[in-house]
């Protein structure tokens, strides 16, 4: 069995629903789109003044008609991300302003230098299934901020990628991109390599470009991630049940007006809920409330059979310190436990302002245990422990057992190099490095082993082209972050 | 006859009740309290001692705002008597704020707002999201002291540069002072925008007000 966290009894969870539903009718959902509205309108919600009142039928006919399940493919076009289910699957935070300088430990503005170096840890650690758009590049100009970082990634990774849109008028761009490097619109229909995050505003707010986003990715059959982020406190009730209330309203509204631009489109049940912090006023990516949010508003969406997503693993931290870790750690493994399909916010710091190759490492350590945990404890042969006994009898010499030589890698996770377990003579002979010490000598190594997947010639200079037109547009001559 | 209305009022503001805030208040103008009295002697007090005892840590942002809250009503109360009477609070300074375009977080913005009035400032608040070229025109329409500009997401802080390049284009700098201030912005980037200052908080937010109008 994979072990399991529910936090909400199944009484609750019906309840949760039942205030949902009443909200989306009473006081309603605020939709900007125009596209929305009328779809809305036609399919018989009342919209006055920029409000949608949404009837529990039609949006339980919405919530019918999403897919249960759906893949996202890598570059070679294998299934290698599952939204179903109880998969579990994580990914590098987004949209960070800020990188961790490893010498200086200043949080330092980021480029699109380093989004490359990003995805370059990432790609060479097994634990991320998926890429990010993790930062905005601030060499960048800001119209064209969103398509360019996706261009980024697509240039130095194979894996599916989660990404998002900064404006209505990208996302076709975008999905101009996706399409030419899966061969054509009809291809990354078929096998869509990316999932789009797409925010309401909360409390209860699809805006003009979020709710025009939805329509264009469903229509376009491009997955889309509907991420509600209620901060507890704040912009949503400070009870925790309340807030996963708000959470839920604002994923019916949304996917409502996805599956009304195009039933059967594939749909995500996300978010990024948290509580604010009433001392600092930031949003609390590393509290514990924060974790349980995530936990109890992706048991919401499993009850409902939809495929869900989260927002653990980051750290309100400044450093790599044990808060960082502490925090992350704690996440993950409650995220994991949750059975969530996406957990996105790896790597990252300052609650959601700051990245870090070096937590990336440190982080796909946590994801690794948290993975294993998941994997629980099974039998793996006839006998749990006789037929062992059988061979070493009262000797003891487990260690010789061909079982053991056999299974190890299987019941053991084997960390990398930044855990360390070693003697404590060992490690003072190593230098008495911390663990920070340990991440940063591991960047260094999987940056000098990471290799950029060839593309096709024609797909990147398709890719080029339609970014270069973009850029020129933009007043950018020069393309930054392409390295060799 | 006011020596109990005074801490009556002082502690209506750090219980941040404002129906207590209404009652007390009105009461003191039937005793004949000045309302500059009401508001220096009781209220005020009040204020600075939630402020206190936030930067220590024992009282926390609800506090803040609930205070907040109960000085704008009991300042509504007083405000006509007081117009009627000749007298003015001393205004610190016009601030005009706003959430920059294509951010509609408020609720820093409008902590600020608060803690800008309840602390003696005249704020204009524009609401969310608001275009870059609208402060400016705003701040020369009204004859702003201070542009505060506000931005949540890692993705619209950068338009608070825009907001600068607005003033600076319309020659409204450097009279005008530019505050900018959420969650993902820093010190240094306010610093690399070019704007006058970053708080950290909204307590922050109002010293930094006050240094920038000199007083």
């Amino acid at each position: 069995m994979q072990p399991k966290l529910e936090i909400l009894e199944r009484e609750l969870i019906e309840r949760i629903l039942g205030e949902a539903f009443t909200l989306i009718g009473e006081p309603g959902v605020k939709v900007q789109a125009q596209a929305a509205v009328d779809l809305l309108t036609t399919a018989g919600a009342r919209v006055e003044k920029g409000i949608a009142h949404i009837p529990e039928a039609l949006a339980r006919r919405a919530l019918a008609s999403a897919p249960r399940e759906f893949f996202l493919h890598n570059r070679g076009g294998e299934a290698v991300v599952r939204y179903g289910g109880d998969a579990v699957q994580f990914d590098p935070g987004s949209s960070c302003v800020h990188i961790l300088d490893p010498a200086t430990l200043q949080h330092r503005m980021t480029q699109a230098g380093d989004l490359v170096r990003l995805v370059q840890v990432a790609e060479m650690l097994p634990q991320y299934a998926a890429q990010s758009t993790a930062v905005v590049c601030n060499d960048v100009p800001k119209e064209i901020g969103d398509l360019y970082r996706l261009f980024v990634v697509l240039l130095h990774s194979n894996k599916p990628i989660v990404t998002g849109a900064f404006a209505a008028h990208t996302v076709p761009v975008m999905i101009d991109l996706l399409a030419a490097d899966s061969g054509g619109r009809v291809a990354l229909r078929r096998k869509p390599r990316a999932v789009f995050d797409v925010c309401p505003s909360p409390p209860l707010n699809w805006s003009d470009f979020a709710a025009q986003n939805l329509v264009d990715l469903a229509r376009a059959g491009v997955p889309a991630e509907v991420v509600s982020v209620p901060l507890a406190g704040a912009a949503a009730p400070v009870t925790l049940a309340g807030t996963v209330v708000q959470h839920a309203a604002e994923c019916i509204g949304g996917i409502v007006i996805h599956q009304l631009a195009q039933p059967g489109a594939p749909v995500v049940w996300g978010g990024a809920p948290a509580i604010f912090d009433m001392r600092s006023g930031i949003t609390a990516m590393g509290a514990v409330e924060t974790a349980m949010l995530n936990v109890a508003c992706a048991q919401v969406g499993k009850h409902l059979g939809l495929p869900t997503h989260g927002y653990l693993t980051g750290s309100d931290a400044k450093v790599m310190d044990a808060q960082a870790g502490m925090e992350s750690g704690v996440a993950a493994l409650m995220g994991a436990l949750g059975g969530i399909n996406m957990i996105s916010g790896a790597g990252m710091l300052d609650s959601l302002a700051c990245h870090s190759p070096e937590k990336l490492v440190l982080d796909a350590e946590t994801i690794a245990m948290a993975q294993r945990v998941l994997l629980g404890i099974r039998p793996r042969g006839e006998s749990l422990a006789l037929a062992m006994f059988a061979q070493t009898g009262l000797r003891g010499e487990f260690l010789k057992l061909p079982e053991t030589r056999k299974l190890f890698r299987s019941e053991q996770h084997l960390p990398s190099s930044v855990i360390d377990r070693g003697s404590l003579h060992a490690w003072e002979q190593n230098g008495a490095k911390d663990m920070f010490a340990r991440a940063r000598e591991r960047v260094v190594e999987l940056l000098a082993a990471y290799q950029r997947p060839a593309l096709a010639a024609e797909v990147e200079s398709e890719l080029k082209a339609i970014v270069g037109e973009q850029a020129r547009r933009a007043g950018m001559e020069h393309l930054p972050g392409l390295g060799a | 006859m006011h020596d109990d209305l005074y801490p009556a009022l002082r502690q209506c503001i750090i219980d941040g009740d404002p129906e207590q805030a209404k009652e007390l208040c009105q009461r003191a103008l039937a005793a004949g309290m000045a309302p500059l009295d009401a508001i220096n002697e009781g209220l005020v007090p009040g204020l600075n001692h939630v402020g206190e005892q936030f930067a220590q840590g024992e009282m926390f942002l609800p506090d803040l705002v609930m205070a907040g809250e109960a000085m704008k009503v009991a300042t509504a109360i007083l405000e006509p008597a007081m117009q009627k009477a000749g007298a003015r609070r001393e205004t610190l300074g016009k601030v005009v704020l706003g959430t920059v375009k294509g951010d509609i977080h408020e609720i820093g913005k409008t902590l600020v707002g608060t803690m800008l009035s309840a602390s003696g400032f005249e704020v204009h608040d524009l609401g969310v999201d608001v275009p870059f070229e609208t402060f400016a025109v705003k701040a020369r329409e009204l004859n702003a002291d201070i542009v505060g500009v506000s931005a949540l997401l890692t993705t619209t802080m950068t338009g608070q540069k825009n907001v600068v390049e607005a003033l600076e284009h319309h020659g409204l700098r450097p009279r005008v002072k530019i505050i900018v201030g959420g969650a993902p912005v820093t010190r240094g980037w306010a610093e690399e925008i070019g704007a006058d200052g970053y708080g950290e908080d909204a307590l922050a937010a109002v010293a930094l007000a006050k240094a920038l109008a000199g007083k």
